[in-house]
């Protein structure tokens, strides 16, 4: 049982590595004068390059105040745009692939070039990390800790940006797909994810719990043991800042193994290490 | 009247010689009136004699202010005096005014031609290794702009600030731009300028102008603009104004219609220019301006709510923007660079260019609508003063502030309903950051529940933070923005309440009613002084005030509860603070009386208006909570 587990989990840390590997190499590559929709599909092609066929979303990449979706108001703006990347503009690029069944939905802030005050919002992304984590082993309800984070942001001076996500999703679960030979996607989502999505929704109703991490009252429950896509978005006027990452969740009695992060290795966390350091 | 000063001024008379800048600074004080201190000396070029004035230590760049018409150098004494301290600054008579001897005969004597060789005369007099940085204004601006457009002085200009004063060359091809393609628009903008240079044509008529100027006119100038600027102080005009006024009509007839029928085409600066634009001047139009980047590449703009003799209205802010700019540009580094570094962006639009470096202070600032505010005055460059009860919070919103565009920002903790408190408040700010420009007194907390379970001490707090907070602040720097004499502005945030009542809401209310009445007389009492007051009325805002707000009349559970229930209500309605902050920035911009923000709050301020019963039923309904 725990050998498949710990199988398991090293499927998700090697393709959420793999995303995070991506976003890196795309970072490296992005120059001034890109487009979104340039940078969606050079993450795409290097994914696919590695045999990912299956998407739980399309890459996403936003440039400039679209991090902080600035004048968002339809979910079309979501989608990658003719934007071009300026010096000094930061960018989040936001890929969900799916591989050998394993799903990844991981978030890369940068910047192009020096940013203090983007320095200064992925530094203050570290407390929610650490807050998420400090709730969820205290099995806080979803919608209590989303509140916290919410607060904790206000307190910070930013606006809580994860509340323009569909269903103002904090969090999501993800899961083992079956690898198909087709996987149509709609609107950029996968549509075998989708299905798990659905599955789990129609189970949690059932049972009381919902596998999208919302301000709402169908998140008014503790967190279900699984895999979640957490993804903390900080906006401050122009500039947005986010990480998404899994949290693994259990229903062991230690804390410790109640809850944790997938993987510690992980490009924003170095960061905050080797500041500290 | 002023006839008593400057006596000599028009005479001309004594000459300290050619090489003044040997005698010494003590001789000189006494025979410049206004411009305590200025070393005197005598350029002769062209068949005149210049006379300039020098202040501050000629080893320092040098700073030269060329005044306009009807004026003498001592338009810019206020200016010089702050700028002397920091550079070496000349002022000079233009050719016919003040002490300086007029060319013979006046006609044809006062083209731009011979205008330029006049500075260039006193530029290589005063600074003959270095290039001087250039200051005009009015018609000092109109030859500045001629100086920094033409081969001859490349080199022998290190920068150019401008002041009412547009180019002629650029005039005239605006002019026919707009008239070649005639939009409604363009029409309305033609004819508008066309209206606000009644003077010019006026000037054009022989003699009269010369006669009237001789005459009445030149009696009743000095209480003419004392009541027009709202002038204070004795040491301007000068004495030799009716001279001054009757050979600079020449200016006009030498150049204005040459110059607006064939404009140079190849007007283009050939050093940094910096533009202030007062928006509320009588003879130019801000549209003239409209098309300057193509004539000045990196033009720096800043806007300045005063009327046209600015030098004598904002010497303060001037000397400010003059101080920068000229900073920036003597370093020899190339001019976008040095903006940029010292704040990471470029600041544009029209925020930028009004509130560049002033001193703005907010209230209630580790939160909210307050910290919002402080936000987006950083953003626009202003130097940013939070203050909060909430130290922590004050800290970093500064914090934050800074990296937003802010040069400067700090945090203070102070409790605004603390009388004592705000005055050392205000003493600490004058002596350490300077004159509070823009005040915005937003401190305020929440208070619902039934008047009769309203007990005095919850009365008592909700008016020390919401009225008390907003006199002290009203107090004590308003008090000091009305002793620069400089302008300002106030910003009180009221409420939606304060115009509509509600029987959930009574004591809350009342402080906010009082607070958009208090900013409504102090507008009235303070408009002479150019200070500017408004208040803000926000409606529903998603901010923390649910969450600290008190409710009265209930069990602390039933508060709490309330509370979660307000905060989650307000967070559904999440309108952003930030809206209100951009509310705050334009209201201060138009100077704007009262500002209701959200649609309800704008709903409510029309209904009670018009149909004040319908928010009185309102007011009996009972909140949904």
């Amino acid at each position: 049982m725990t050998d498949r587990r710990t199988a398991e989990l090293r499927g998700f840390r090697e393709v959420q590595r793999l995303a995070y590997e991506c976003a890196e190499t795309v970072a490296a590559r992005l120059t001034p004068g890109v487009t979104e929709r340039e940078a969606a599909r050079m993450q795409r092609a290097w994914l696919r390059a590695r045999g990912v066929r299956d998407w739980f979303h399309l890459p996403f990449a936003w440039f400039g105040d679209r991090t902080a979706f600035a004048g968002f108001r339809i979910p079309l703006q979501f989608f990658p745009s003719g934007r071009r990347l300026e010096t000094g503009m930061p960018f989040i690029l936001d890929l969900a692939p799916v591989h050998r069944g394993f799903t990844a939905d991981v978030g890369y802030s940068g910047c192009l070039g020096p940013n203090p005050l983007h320095n200064k919002l992925l530094a203050d992304l570290r407390a929610h990390r650490e807050l998420i984590l400090r709730e969820v082993r205290e099995r806080r309800t979803l919608r209590e800790i989303y509140e916290d984070v919410d607060r904790l942001m206000v307190r910070q001076g930013y606006a809580n940006r994860h509340r323009a996500y569909p269903f103002g999703v904090i969090a999501h679960k993800i899961d083992r797909v079956k690898d198909r030979r087709w996987s149509p996607h709609v609107f950029g989502f996968g549509t075998q994810s989708l299905k798990g999505l659905a599955s789990d929704a129609l189970r949690g109703h059932r049972d009381g719990w919902s596998p999208l991490w919302s301000p709402y009252r169908f998140s008014d429950h503790p967190p279900a043991p699984g895999l979640w896509a957490v993804e903390p978005h900080l906006g401050f006027r122009g500039t947005g800042a986010k990480f998404e990452e899994i949290l693994v969740v259990t229903d062991s009695r230690d804390p410790e193994q109640s809850a944790f992060w997938l993987d510690d290795d992980l490009p924003h966390v170095r960061r905050w290490t080797e500041a500290a350091v | 009247m002023s006839t008593d000063m400057g006596a000599g001024a028009g005479s001309g008379a004594d000459s300290s010689g050619d090489n003044g800048s040997g005698s010494g600074s003590g001789s000189g004080s006494s025979t410049v009136p206004g411009l305590e201190g200025a070393r005197e000396r005598r350029v002769r070029t062209g068949g005149v004699e210049l006379c300039v004035a020098e202040l501050g230590d000629p080893g320092r760049p040098t700073v030269v202010l060329v005044h306009g018409y009807p004026d003498s150098k001592e338009v810019w004494s206020e200016v010089a005096a702050r700028l002397a301290g920091r550079f070496h600054v000349v002022l000079y008579d233009v050719r016919g005014h003040g002490r300086s001897t007029a060319p013979d005969p006046l006609r044809g004597g006062f083209t731009l031609e011979k205008l330029t060789d006049d500075f260039l005369a006193v530029a290589d007099a005063v600074s003959p290794d270095r290039p001087v940085h250039l200051v005009g204004h009015d018609w000092g601006s109109v030859q500045a702009w001629e100086f920094a457009t033409v081969a001859r002085t490349e080199g022998r200009i290190a920068s150019f600030t401008s002041m009412s004063g547009p180019s002629l060359d650029h005039m005239g091809h605006w002019i026919k731009r707009r008239a070649a393609r005639p939009t409604p628009r363009r029409v309305g903008q033609l004819l508008g300028q066309g209206a606000k240079s009644w003077y010019v044509y006026v000037l054009h008529t022989p003699v009269l102008p010369e006669l009237a100027w001789r005459g009445p006119l030149g009696r009743q100038w000095p209480k003419i603009l004392r009541r027009a600027e709202r002038l204070s102080g004795t040491a301007y005009p000068t004495a030799s104004l009716p001279r001054d006024a009757a050979h600079g009509a020449w200016l006009y007839r030498d150049n204005v219609r040459a110059r607006l029928r064939r404009p140079r085409t190849d007007a283009h600066a050939h050093v940094p220019v910096q533009l202030i634009t007062p928006t509320g001047d009588a003879f130019l139009s801000e549209r003239l301006y409209d098309d300057l980047e193509q004539w000045a590449l990196g033009l720096v703009r800043h806007t300045l709510p005063a009327k046209h003799w600015v030098p004598r209205t904002r010497p303060d802010q001037l000397a400010s923007w003059i101080t920068d700019f000229v900073t920036a540009h003597e370093s020899g580094g190339p001019p976008e660079e040095a903006a940029e570094s010292s704040t990471g962006t470029v600041r544009t639009g029209p925020y930028a260019q009004r509130f560049g470096g002033q001193l703005v202070l907010v209230t209630g600032a580790a939160s909210g609508i307050g910290r919002a505010t402080a936000f987006a005055f950083a953003e626009a460059g202003a130097r940013v003063v939070a203050v909060d009860l909430d130290g922590e919070g004050a800290a970093r919103t500064a914090e934050l502030a800074r990296l937003t565009g802010a040069p400067e920002a700090w945090a203070e903790t102070v409790d605004v309903g603390d009388g004592e408190a705000m005055e050392k408040l205000a003493e600490k700010v004058a002596t350490e950051y300077g004159i509070v420009d823009v005040l915005v007194n937003n401190a305020g907390i929440g208070l619902s529940g039934p008047f009769l379970d309203t007990t005095t001490e919850d009365w008592k707090k909700v008016l020390d933070v919401n009225l008390w907070g907003v006199i002290h602040g009203c107090r004590v720097f308003g008090r000091q923005m009305a002793e620069r004499g400089q302008g300002g502005h106030i910003v009180n945030t009221a409420s939606a309440a304060a115009y509509q009542p509600s029987k959930a809401l009574p004591a809350y209310s009342t402080s906010k009613a009082a607070v958009l009445m208090l900013s409504e007389c102090l507008r009235a009492e303070l408009a002479d002084k150019g200070i500017g007051v408004s208040a803000i009325c926000p409606g529903f805002v998603n901010t923390n005030i649910t969450s600290t707000a008190r409710f009265t009349g209930v069990s602390a559970a039933e508060e709490e509860r309330r509370r979660k229930k307000t905060a989650r209500l307000y967070g559904l309605r999440n309108y952003p603070p930030e809206k209100v902050a951009d509310a705050v920035l334009r209201a201060v911009v138009r100077d704007q009386a009262v500002v209701p923000v959200t649609p309800e709050a704008r709903g409510a301020r029309f209904l009670s208006r018009f149909a004040p019963g319908a928010l009185r039923a309102i007011a009996r309904v009972e909140p949904p909570l």
